[in-house]
């Protein structure tokens, strides 16, 4: 959380008795408004953001309100228990409730860039010490005795001189009378009063996922609803022409045939296509092979894999390139180099493949518009739509966030809500779900774009690394890159040595690029960590020995510009060791036993989403056949795990993940504007016989927490490419690897 | 074309055209939100279904060739003993992320065990290669079936991940 916002707390009592209690972080402009709001106003909802909402019912039961959409990164369970660890209360009286897409209410609601940890630890304690101190000051009244003298657990308040106690269900109803106290003035639990924050808490929606309950976007259903499918262009960037409807709408179950004319925006707009909605969504989606469309496809001429390839070499064989970063002289270290070192580095687009495909329901009904979305950023969906349809007021337009079936990053791009509004604005009264076949969800995704870099390294007499090149090529216009295409000016070793100049060329693409898990770094990781991986050894040592050296002395190194967060080597340097340790790396690699596969190990660190990992892969290499024995991960994200189930899941699924997206030969290959794969088979995914052991080792500095759905991801790649080149002596430069 | 399914116990009838995969007459006929889909070519196992106790994709079996056969979903599978392990163990040491595909998972797992009580670390990972989980929950959904099985969850050593790097 930045400083200069500060919470704010509003105290009413529930429909149906009880006390509510609403937090608002507001920036100091809002202030006055907020804190009018805090004693009783009404203005505070318009002007500052609701973080935070919990009611305590008189019969107990508390409510949570979880804003921030749930993608399977556990958000709906870890952040209400941060409430309820400081309203101290008992966590099987806890109810989750999810809350709808409101941005004047609850400001940005995103599942990404995992923040929701880092943005929400001190408002949600705040809120939940906040609640437990009015029911304490309701308690003391009611017994006329001083508030030092209560204690509580466990949704109960203890008066020991008189052993008199009462639940907070009793004294709900007297709290809503109080003025909440200021959130800063209540104090909060020592780290070691914790009864939930840190323990390991299952899912709150478990149960029912294993009930088969409906919970996904999915499985939203409506009466008289109908299926809808969206034909679009064979090629990205595509325009319909003209389509023959009549055999299509001809088909069994097939209700409606409706062209719709996007609006020429092939990024965030609308695209071009034909629904078909119908009974079913197999029969819609049967129907698709009948319709004879004619798509103007021309844009997308020439944008083939094969192009894209031959373009980037030959701008890192032309050098050059804008400059986006330089500190020092790197030229002339280089030219003072006792040794230079040079490597080329690629990976492909990939795609994300949520295994719930997008989908969306809509019913348009009397000028509104009602959605259910499986959607990383409803918010923002909700603006678009609005315009979309031309809606004189964002009132006009509800969106419900459903349960998402995975999001990576996908999710964070509505473009299916706009296809569903579309759809059931031309169809009004009828609710209709559209849902992508597998087919179309790997054909148009927001890709992990893909990105070739062209480095340099200078060691000086001592080998030491005393200068640091890249020459990054990646996808956009002159000098605006495509979505997730930009090169991170902080990758490490930048502000590391002394010397250092990143640059950069791009070329046009047709694909819509997006954000996948850890963007920009799990890309950036594997081919600055590989490379740095030849450095070392052409300094005569091993890279965990390399990145411990330019890491140095404990210091905190402040981003350029002071944009991003700030790098502690103190907290990169414990990381690395603790992964070291764990992993026995200095012992001696066992004799090579005759006839048996090569193994070795790899070491890689990465930090982003202010997360320090550092990573060690152990794998064995027979022909084409990889085997991954042994991955371990030491990672540091603040003092407090929230939820360590939550926690170690992310963490594996991230580990596996990445080992997926090198192993399993992941790439995205377009052709003309038309993506080459389609589905699971040409699209593979880690499937449970890849599955490693994996270690998982804390860090546990003495910082606030932060997010783990992303950093745990990035190094483990080049983690496994350092252990197969350990192996084999095969240096893997382009991703995925490839050993046949 | 009417068809009589024995599904959960229960006798339906529905109107769709034979080629009709299960999966969509449980979804949008009746209403069974629980079986899942991710793919429709038999490639992920998020729609698995027993067709007769034996774990089938429903993604892709026309409804046509059910016949008289008694078809299970996860609605249902927590009334068997197996099914009923699983579940608890699932929610033991919080399998899911996402959930998505825990449903084909579970599906797919009370048909090994069914077949297999006692599964070797080696049949569980050749059983469940076609269930994929995106977010990656392999870890626990092995130990989890383990765990149902009344194998010691770490009894087996580990001998890692195997992958074509072609
Ligand atoms: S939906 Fe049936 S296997 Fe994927
Ligand atoms: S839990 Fe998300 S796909 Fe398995």
């Amino acid at each position: 959380m930045r400083p200069d916002r500060r919470t704010f707390l509003k105290a009413s009592l529930l429909a149906g008795g009880g006390l509510a209690l609403e937090a608002f972080v507001g920036a100091p402009a809002r202030a006055a408004a907020a804190s009018n709001a805090a004693s009783g106003g009404q203005a505070a909802a318009a002007s500052a953001v609701l973080t935070a909402f919990v009611s305590i019912a008189p019969d107990g039961r508390v409510t949570i309100v979880a804003k921030n959409p749930e993608i399977g990164q556990g958000v709906k369970t870890s952040l209400p228990m941060i409430i309820a660890d400081e309203l101290d209360c008992d966590w099987d009286a806890v109810r989750i409730v999810q809350a709808d897409a409101d941005l004047a209410r609850y400001g940005v609601q995103v599942a990404g860039g995992s923040t929701s940890t880092p943005n929400n630890w001190l408002p949600l304690r705040q809120t939940g010490a906040a609640a437990r101190a009015m029911l304490l000051q309701a308690a003391a009244q009611h017994w006329s005795v001083p508030v030092a003298e209560l204690s509580t657990a466990k949704s109960r308040i203890m008066h020991a001189t008189s052993g008199r106690s009462c639940g907070y269900g009793d004294v709900a109803n007297a709290a809503a009378q109080l003025a909440p106290p200021a959130p800063g003035s209540v104090p909060l639990k020592k780290p070691e009063e914790f009864t939930i924050i840190g323990r390991p808490v299952a899912g709150f929606d478990g149960p029912r996922v294993l009930r088969g309950e409906p919970l996904f976007g999915i499985d939203t259903r409506l009466p008289g609803m109908l299926y809808a499918a969206y034909e679009v262009a064979p090629a990205h960037g595509g325009r319909l022409v003209q389509a023959d409807i009549a055999a299509a709408k001809a088909a069994p179950g097939v209700r409606h045939v409706v062209p719709i004319k996007g609006d020429g925006n092939a990024d965030t707009g609308l695209a071009d296509g034909v629904a078909i909605v119908a009974t079913h969504w197999w029969l819609a989606n049967q129907a698709r092979r009948k319709l004879v469309a004619e798509w103007d496809v021309s844009a997308a001429k020439g944008h083939s894999t094969e192009r894209y390839r031959a373009r980037a070499q030959a701008a890192l064989d032309a050098g050059g390139g804008q400059e986006l970063r330089r500190e020092g002289d790197p030229d002339a270290a280089l030219a003072a180099a006792a040794k230079r070192v040079a490597a080329r580095y690629d990976y492909p687009f990939l795609a994300h493949g949520t295994l719930e495909p997008q989908n969306c329901t809509a019913l348009f009904k009397d000028g509104r518009i009602e959605i259910w979305a499986p959607s990383q950023t409803p918010a923002r969906g909700r603006e678009l739509v609005q315009k979309m349809l031309g809606l004189p007021a964002l009132d006009a337009v509800t969106v419900h966030v459903t349960r998402a079936g995975g999001g990576f990053g996908r999710r964070l791009l509505n473009d299916y809500m706009l296809q569903a509004a579309a759809i059931a604005h031309a169809l009004p009264g009828t609710p209709i779900q559209l849902i992508w076949s597998r087919e179309d969800d790997i054909r148009r995704d927001y890709y992990r774009p893909a990105g070739w870099h062209g480095f340099e390294a200078a060691l000086d007499a001592k080998g030491r690394l005393t200068a640091f090149t890249d020459h990054f090529v990646t996808f956009g216009e002159g000098t605006r890159v495509t979505r997730a295409g930009d090169l991170t000016l902080t990758m490490p070793p930048a502000d590391l040595i002394p010397n250092v100049r990143f640059s950069q060329t791009a070329m046009p693409t047709v694909l819509t690029t997006g954000w996948l898990r850890a963007p920009g770094s799990n890309a950036l990781c594997f081919a600055s960590q590989s490379f740095l991986d030849e450095v070392a050894l052409a300094a005569g040592k091993d890279l965990p020995a390399l990145m411990l050296e330019l890491v140095g002395e404990a210091r905190v190194i402040a981003p350029p510009g002071g944009r991003g967060a700030p790098f502690d080597t103190v907290r990169a340097r414990s990381v690395i060791e603790k992964v070291l340790q764990a992993s026995h790396w200095a012992a001696q690699a066992p004799a090579r036993v005759a006839g048996a596969p090569a193994r070795a190990k790899g070491f890689a660190f990465y930090f982003c989403h202010q997360g320090y990992f550092a990573e060690v892969v152990e794998a064995s290499v027979a022909g084409t056949e990889v085997t991954v024995h042994k991955v371990w991960v030491a990672g540091d994200v603040g003092r407090h795990i929230v939820n360590p189930f939550g926690a170690e899941n992310q963490v594996r699924g991230a580990i596996i993940d990445g080992l997926a997206q090198a192993l399993m030969g992941q790439s995205i290959e377009v052709v003309d504007g038309a993506v080459q794969q389609s589905n699971f088979h040409d699209f593979r995914l880690a499937r449970m016989p890849i599955t490693p052991e994996i270690e998982i080792a804390w860090v546990r500095s003495d910082h606030p927490p932060t997010g783990l759905g992303e950093p745990a991801l990035p190094p483990v790649i080049p983690a496994l490419t350092n252990a197969i080149f350990a192996a084999t002596g095969r240096r893997i430069r382009s991703l995925p690897v490839r050993l046949g | 074309m009417g068809y009589r399914l024995h599904v959960n116990g229960q006798v339906h009838t529905v109107e769709v055209p034979g080629e009709m995969p299960l999966l969509w007459v449980l979804r949008e006929s009746l209403g069974l939100v629980g079986t899942k889909f991710g793919c429709g070519q038999a490639l992920c196992g998020a729609c698995t279904v027993h067709v007769d106790g034996v774990a089938q994709r429903s993604c892709s079996v026309p409804v046509s060739t059910i016949g008289d056969a008694k078809i299970t979903t996860i609605e249902h599978i927590g009334e068997t003993p197996i099914g009923a392990r699983l579940q608890q163990a699932w929610l033991e040491i919080d399998v899911m992320q996402c959930g998505y595909c825990q449903a084909g998972q579970v599906m797919n797992a009370a048909s090994l065990l069914a077949a297999t009580p006692k599964p070797t670390r080696e049949e569980i990972r050749d059983a469940m290669a076609g269930n994929i989980c995106r977010c990656a929950c392999y870890n626990r959904i092995e130990t989890a079936i383990r765990m149902a099985a009344g194998i010691d969850p770490a009894g087996e050593a580990h001998d890692g991940g195997k992958s074509h790097a072609t």
